[in-house]
């Protein structure tokens, strides 16, 4: 048999027999298309996760990054003293040095007084450590006694802020003390925290009436153009004690997803749900092509006495397989791009449909067919030509 | 004329140890070609057994089979593989593909050959169809068509390939005796014009009349011939 005939010949009779039994059929695709879907949904959570795990350190604006070793992920940090930091300056490589403070703490809904937590961010506004137009453009507001920015991205449940901002009603409460929102920012929620707000140093020492400025929860540092920050990255791990970490701008993004992927269960809550839909998959397309073997074995055996080799038989399972993969595969992208919809303008999660990640689940939805039909070939035995007889 | 299936001290049995079963013993027969050869004998003589070893669906270990030059006894998968696409098949059962068409299930035995384009396939297919009387059920598949329209389109599956010899298990068993007859009289028609061998199990008495030769077997051995 030449090349085309070899894979078009049985190809063509898996799509007959496939298309033959209609009622089976569309019992087929909806199996994949669940798994397809179950798929797309853990690995699109997981992404959204890691991505807004990430939106606050994203934003930042430094080379370096101190924080306590102890600290686990910066929503949850330990707090080292401020004069570690300051000592980075001795450094002739070091620009600037700026702490940054944070805390959880419940934000009063203005119209229905519900409060839930949110994160607050404390810092020198003149600092301009977060790199967000909005902030920036802010800083002079920033500087008055207890004001805040609110992120505009926060979870729906604190109040519809900026309508409430036009109607002059910008006092609430944040760790019961009194604070005025003076505008609106743009940061995006996370697992940790359903919004966010920033504060001057000043007032978030004000909103935390136990914390003071030289107990810092992360350390900003600039350096100066030039500078190798590898290099002095080296040099300061030399000079600082060893309770502090210092990591370089993607060091930190990795440690914050790192944190969501593998010290949180999260991670692995998503990664798990990933295995079970391939599982899931996997089982049902298996138990199609497997009845399918048995139903057709005569049908088989009568093709094996006519000539046809075995061989021809896994082609025509491993087609079969492909075409399930397909047949499934593009209604669940289907759902799943609305889903993803859903997700992002009902629950504010960021969840977008990258090519990348259609081509993995594609690849994933595959790679389940093929496992099913790798397991349903052992049937193909059964069909013994001797016995049609 | 030559020799098509030459059969030379044929044992065979089935198990081993102690729970052997010999089911053909001491088999001598040869088959020239265009020769029709009918094989009858109660159930158990090993009927049908005998068939599957001449074409080359069963292992064979001791005496000799050669079909078609080809020496069957202790011979390799592929050596049989080859030697069945020269062989037309015809079972008790239709056995056609449910799924497809008359037309596509005649045109299965023609995939294997190459040298031919989809166009001639389909074509050589319509015709031997029509040679069966079924050129107007072309497009019908097996759930619309008749025990015995059922059984031509596998006549035609089994000749279309121009097989050097047929072998038909009990072809009539699931058919009345006028479209039984009238299968088994198509079959020989076609064959008798292409000088195909034939070689046919049955203990339906009514078509014994189409055959050249009746062997009897009875017991795995050769009572009559």
């Amino acid at each position: 048999m030449n090349k085309l005939t070899w894979l078009y010949f049985p190809a063509r009779l898996a799509w007959r027999q496939l298309v033959f039994d209609r009622s089976k059929l569309v019992a087929a695709i909806f199996g994949v298309l669940f798994a397809c879907v179950l798929v797309f949904m853990q690995l699109g959570f997981k992404d959204s996760l890691y991505a807004s795990a990430a939106s606050a350190p994203v934003k930042l604006s430094g080379d370096l990054f101190l924080m306590h070793r102890q600290s686990e992920a910066m929503w949850r940090p330990i707090q080292f003293k401020r004069s570690e930091l300051m000592r980075v300056l001795g450094n002739p490589a070091v620009a600037e040095a700026y702490p940054l403070y944070l805390g959880l703490a419940p934000f009063k809904n203005i119209q229905t007084q519900v409060k839930r937590t949110l994160m607050v961010y404390g810092f020198d506004p003149d600092s301009l450590i977060f790199n967000v137009e909005e902030i920036k453009n802010k800083r002079h507001e920033l500087r008055f006694k207890d004001t805040v920015l609110f992120d505009e991205y926060s979870r729906p449940e604190f109040g519809p802020m900026r309508q409430l901002l036009e109607a002059s009603r910008n006092v609430t409460e944040i760790n019961d003390y009194k604070v005025n929102i003076v505008g609106l920012f743009h940061l995006g929620v996370s697992f940790a925290a359903d919004g966010n707000v920033v504060a001057s140093d000043l007032n978030f020492m004000r909103i935390f009436p136990k914390r003071n400025l030289s107990e810092i929860d992360m350390g900003v540092i600039r350096l100066y153009p030039g500078a190798s920050i590898q290099q002095i990255k080296a040099e300061l791990r030399n000079q600082l004690n060893e309770f502090v970490n210092i990591f370089s701008y993607e060091e930190l993004l990795k440690y914050e997803k790192d944190y969501w992927a593998n010290t949180a269960p999260i991670g692995f809550i998503f990664g798990f749900g990933t295995v079970m839909g391939w599982v899931v998959g996997l089982v049902i397309v298996y138990q199609i092509l497997f009845t399918d073997i048995a139903n057709h074995r005569n049908e088989f055996a009568t093709l094996k006495a006519m000539g046809y080799e075995h061989g021809y038989f896994i082609r025509l399972v491993f087609a079969s397989a492909f075409f399930l993969a397909v047949l499934g595969f593009i209604p669940g992208y289907v759902l799943s791009l609305g889903l993803y919809h859903l997700a992002e303008t009902q629950m504010y999660m960021p969840m977008p449909m990258l090519w990348s990640k259609m081509i993995t689940v594609f690849l994933f939805i595959l790679s389940m067919c093929i496992m099913a039909g790798l397991l349903a070939i052992r049937k193909l035995k059964d069909a013994n030509p001797a016995d049609m007889f | 004329m030559s020799t098509v299936i030459d059969v030379e001290h044929l044992d065979f049995s089935f198990g081993s140890g102690a729970l052997t079963q010999p089911v053909l013993k001491d088999i001598t027969l040869s088959i020239r070609k265009g020769e029709i050869v009918l094989i009858t004998g109660p159930s158990g003589s090993g009927k049908t057994t005998f068939l599957t070893i001449i074409g080359g669906l069963r292992q064979a270990f001791h005496g000799s089979v050669k079909v078609l030059d080809q020496q069957f006894v202790n011979s390799s998968e592929q050596v049989k593989v080859k030697a069945r696409q020269q062989i037309g098949y015809i079972f008790q059962q239709h056995n056609l593909l449910k799924s497809l068409t008359a037309l596509q299930n005649v045109s299965m035995t023609l995939e294997m050959n190459d040298t031919l384009t989809e166009q001639q396939r389909l074509e050589r297919s319509a015709q031997m169809l029509t040679a069966v009387g079924l050129g107007d059920r072309l497009h019908y598949k097996p759930g619309q068509l008749s025990g015995g329209q059922l059984q031509r389109v596998s006549i035609a599956r089994a000749l279309v390939g121009r097989p050097k010899i047929v072998l038909a298990d009990e072809p009539t068993a699931s058919l009345d005796k006028q479209s039984g007859y009238e299968a088994v009289s198509i079959l020989k028609q076609l064959a008798q014009e292409s000088q195909t061998t034939i070689l046919l199990v049955t203990h339906d008495y009514r078509i014994l009349d189409v055959a050249d030769r009746v062997v009897e077997l009875e017991d795995g051995v050769i009572k009559n011939v």
